[in-house]
């Protein structure tokens, strides 16, 4: 039986943030992302180690941006961000807000000290009849970066989103900031559900929070706060999105690593993804050792693994190697057939190959698919045709 | 995706090196495009950074913006991109022919030419809209007065931007989609939109495959990023200290030396991004040019330079900006029109190009056949006019199976119609089909020589109809209810829709001329700050 701990090794787990919890989202399938994952497996440092480096970089201009945006917004205890809330009408007209730091005192509190100190607030608030004043005589409250706590398949993951909103009658919601525009009441749509999904696992933690604290998680509203700059100014807009459906994947995305557990029985005993990292900070363990070691847990390569996991460099040079069809996209799979690897593809297209009984109607299609093309190309007196078509079906051209 | 480009793909794949997937080319190449590449700074709204453009292969010029926060530094940019795009978008109005004459009957003229502009990417593309939209407002007057060029470069590529969504429109040519569109490579859709691996696979260097080739071109450290986006790590180890060290340099009294010096060094570290990137845009533009035009690309480019001239002259008039959103009826129009251009531009790609009309032959849309006897002079004298109904027997392998009574073209002579009137789908994979011809065979009782198939002709026939279908009849805006969006409200940018729409149902899409120039949308967007 395996150990999450064993299989990550000496190191620190690695921090999840809402960001990379959300990117589980993207390919529920892989077997290889959900085992690194819940061990808490630095997977950037594992793609530097194997010689495939991930290329997720920020750019200080847009850290800096989006920081003195943020900034903008809880300036003057939150004034911007409260005439926003007032406009899409989740705050009452005339209400007076109270912006909370919850983020570390320094540099020594502890995780633990700030999760009790959020987990307090709650409290407090929930429990009414104090200091902030009773419900519905008391500020619109936006606790500021809280800390939040999550178990995900038994492991704690702590949760910073940038602001919570609890309103004078009580009701929680997440609010998201991002410093992309959205101009013209339009935005990037792959911005757009990438934050709402983030925003969705801020949901999830905040619901988790206020049920620990003793109360109702109905409190806490399903749809968010996204606020972004406007057109080309630095004017904040905000904008209200229902997340009920990004909730619903992200619940059946934890169950799925809740049985993470089989997933690991399966795996071989000494697995382990240790960097074998000494005191100067070098990774020791011959990368080919660390590439075995992934080589045993399946992973689901698919082109959009570009976009969010560190290791797709690596389980594409894999899935490439092994020839299969998922690396050319899911339109082009489904084009084919469904049938994975591209060898076969072209075996059954030039005929050489004889389809199983449930490749028939495939192997028929791409056959003809096959001549059809060679004969174009033939046809139309490409030089490069014959040997670039499969070379075969010219044949067919004897009319 | 058909099933063709599918099976490319896997060849693709497999022999390292793309296939093609058309025979001809299907975008017009200008003679002189004008090729853009813009850099935007991270983090920001469509805050250019850089540029280099030009028509000349040999003589980018490059455009910098050393400190792209600065809203002056922007219209500075702004105005010097006017200076070399708006001339040459200009330019090609003065030589005209006479086009068709309109629904009405009203003459028509329109340019022998038209601009072309070149972007590497969708995101470039959209950069083009996204800055046609933060400069077409601006005014040269005023308290937040640009250089007068500006607002007419943001109408300019707001045009352009617009224009791109027309499927078959060569007007804006986005570069991984031109390749894309000629090109299977063995890799996957997502990943051709990155010029440099695009490029890897359809052109791998000597020794390597595409596979290789596109690794190695996506290391932003070998390659840069064809942007708008910059590498993030350029961004942090060398912009960011240029941009310092040139706010550092700059004083009050400029032009010391050591702002000239910090400035050429931003330049330099900004060039170095762009320049492979220029070099790679004019590759692919030559790849492009060395397939040969389909037929109707003239066409379609005829449609391109129609709106060109139709747009220079709504410039000339009015000079209304478009609006920031189209108003219900102008949104409607405008989805109709996008739609018969689809259509259009379907059965033109497959009329033109043979690989492309196979993936209708996989369908059964279409049939590749032999005839085999043809009666000429055939007429039919069962109406009350003897016709000329010519008869030919043709025979074919492929998969359609056509119905009798059904309607077939043929490419070849696009304006005769061929009706099934016989079929016999024999033992093997042959059928034979008897078609009864009419139309494009001239006005006598006998053919025009070589307008009816000859016995042993193999030709392709399909049921793609290449039809004029008429523009659609929407109603004015003030007979458009309110829960449409008419009629016209007074305010300012109300009223830009409101006259756009009237203009629409014209007919000529040109705002009226004697609006009062304070219907111009004001100080809102006018004056809006660019962070
Ligand atoms: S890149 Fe690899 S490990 Fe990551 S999700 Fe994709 S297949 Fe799984």
């Amino acid at each position: 039986m395996q150990s999450a701990s064993r299989i990550r090794g000496s190191a620190r787990p690695c921090a999840q943030n809402a960001r990379t919890i959300a990117a589980l989202t993207s390919n529920p399938g892989c077997d290889r992302r959900a085992v690194l994952d819940t061990a808490g497996v630095d997977k950037q440092r594992l793609a530097d180690h194997i010689g495939y480096p991930a290329r997720f970089g920020q750019s200080q201009f847009a850290i800096v941006r989006g920081n003195a945006f943020e900034a903008q917004l809880k300036a003057d205890q939150c004034a911007a961000l409260l005439r926003l809330l007032i406009e899409q009408k989740i705050v009452p007209p005339g209400q007076h807000a109270r912006h909370v730091d919850c983020s570390a005192v320094g540099q020594t509190e502890s995780q633990d000290d700030r999760l009790a100190r959020t987990a307090g607030l709650l409290g407090e608030v929930f429990k009414g009849g104090d200091s902030w004043g009773v419900p519905g005589q008391r500020p619109a409250l936006l606790l500021d970066h809280p800390l939040l706590a999550m178990t995900i398949a038994g492991r704690t993951v702590y949760l910073e989103p940038d602001l919570i909103l609890i309103g004078p009658d009580a009701r929680v919601h997440v609010v998201e900031v991002k410093s992309f525009a959205v101009i013209d009441g339009q935005a990037a749509p792959s911005k757009v559900a990438a934050a709402a999904i983030q925003a969705a696992v801020y949901v999830m933690a905040t619901c988790a929070a206020v049920t620990e604290a003793g109360f109702d998680a109905g409190a806490v509203a399903d749809e968010i706060v996204l606020v972004c700059p406007r057109d080309f100014a630095n004017q904040p807009t905000a904008t209200l999105i229902d997340v009920r459906k990004q909730l619903a994947v992200l619940r059946r995305q934890f169950a799925r690593m809740a049985r993470i557990e089989m997933l690991l029985a399966a795996l071989p005993d000494d697995l382990t993804f240790d960097l074998s990292i000494d005191e100067s900070g070098v990774a020791r363990r011959p990368p080919v050792e660390v590439v075995a070691a992934l080589e045993c847990v399946p992973a689901r390569y698919i082109p959009e693994c570009l976009a969010v996991c560190e290791l797709a460099g690596f389980c594409r040079s894999r899935s490439r190697a092994r020839g299969q069809t998922a690396v050319l996209g899911r339109d082009v799979c489904e084009r084919l057939g469904g049938i994975e690897e591209v060898e076969t593809v072209l075996g059954l297209a030039s005929g050489t190959l004889s389809p199983s009984p449930d490749q028939t109607e495939t192997a028929a299609v791409l056959r003809l698919a096959e001549q059809l093309r060679s004969q174009s190309l033939v046809l139309a007196g490409d030089p490069t045709a014959a040997s670039s078509g499969l070379g075969l079906s010219a044949l067919g051209l004897s009319a | 995706m058909s099933t063709l480009v599918a099976l490319a793909r896997a060849l693709a794949f497999v022999q390292g090196v793309a296939q093609p997937i058309t025979m001809v080319r299907h975008i017009h190449c200008a003679e002189r495009p004008m090729v853009f590449i813009p850099l935007a700074l991270a983090g920001e709204a469509n805050a250019p950074l850089a540029a280099m453009v030009g028509d000349d292969p040999d003589r980018p010029r490059l455009l910098v913006v050393p400190q792209p926060r600065n809203r002056d530094l922007r219209f500075a940019f702004a105005a010097e991109l006017a200076s070399i795009l708006v001339p040459h978008f200009e330019r090609f109005q003065t030589v005209t022919e006479v086009a068709a004459p309109d629904r009405t009957g009203q003459a028509r003229w329109r340019s022998t030419d038209a601009p072309q502009v070149v972007v590497a990417n969708p995101a470039a593309a959209g950069f083009v809209r996204l800055f046609g939209r933060s400069t077409r407002f601006r005014r040269a007057d005023g308290p937040y007065a640009v250089d007068a060029r500006v607002p007419v470069l943001g109408q300019w590529l707001t045009f352009f931007a617009e224009r791109a969504e027309y499927p078959g429109s060569s007007l804006l040519v986005t570069l991984t989609d031109a390749l894309a569109m000629h090109w299977a490579t063995g890799q996957s859709a997502l990943e051709d939109t990155h010029l440099p691996a695009l490029l890897a696979w359809i052109e791998p260097p000597e020794g390597r495959d595409g596979a290789t080739a596109a690794m190695l071109a996506e290391d932003p450290g070998i390659w840069p990023p064809a942007g708008p986006a910059t590498d993030p790590d350029f961004d942090n180890r060398v912009l960011a200290p240029a941009i310092e060290a040139y706010a550092a340099a700059t004083t009050p009294d400029a032009g010391t030396l050591a702002e000239c010096q910090a400035s050429g060094a931003l330049r330099d570290a900004v060039a170095s991004q762009l320049e492979p990137t220029w070099r790679l845009m004019w590759r692919a533009i030559a790849l492009l040019r060395a397939l040969p035009p389909g037929v109707r690309v003239a066409d379609r480019w005829a449609a391109d330079r129609d709106a060109y001239t139709e747009f220079a002259a709504r410039l000339e008039g009015s000079g209304l900006p478009q609006p920031r959103r189209d108003g219900a009826v102008a949104a409607a129009r405008r989805l109709h029109r996008l739609e018969r251009a689809l259509a259009a531009f379907t059965v033109q790609r497959a009329y033109d190009d043979p690989l492309i009309m196979a993936e209708y032959r996989l369908t059964g849309e279409a049939f590749v056949a032999t005839v085999l006897e043809a009666d000429r002079l055939r007429i039919d004298t069962s109406g009350r006019r003897r016709t000329l109904r010519p008869r030919v027997t043709v025979t074919t392998t492929d998969p359609a199976k056509p119905e009798v009574g059904s309607t077939w073209i043929s490419p070849a002579r696009p304006a005769q119609r061929a009706r099934a009137v016989e079929v016999v789908v024999a033992r093997g994979a042959e059928t034979t089909v008897v078609l009864e011809l009419s139309g494009g065979m001239g006005r006598a009782l006998t053919p025009l020589p070589g307008s009816v198939p000859d016995a042993g002709e193999r030709l392709c026939y399909t049921s793609l109809a290449d039809q004029y279908v008429p523009p659609g009849d929407f109603p004015a805006p003030e007979e458009t209810p309110w829960t449409h969006g008419g009629p016209p409200a007074p305010a300012s940018l109300d009223a830009v829709e409101g006259q756009a729409a009237v203009a629409s149902r014209r007919g000529d899409d040109l705002p009226r001329d004697d609006l009062p120039r304070d219907d111009l949308p004001r100080d809102d967007p006018a004056g809006e700050e660019w962070s």
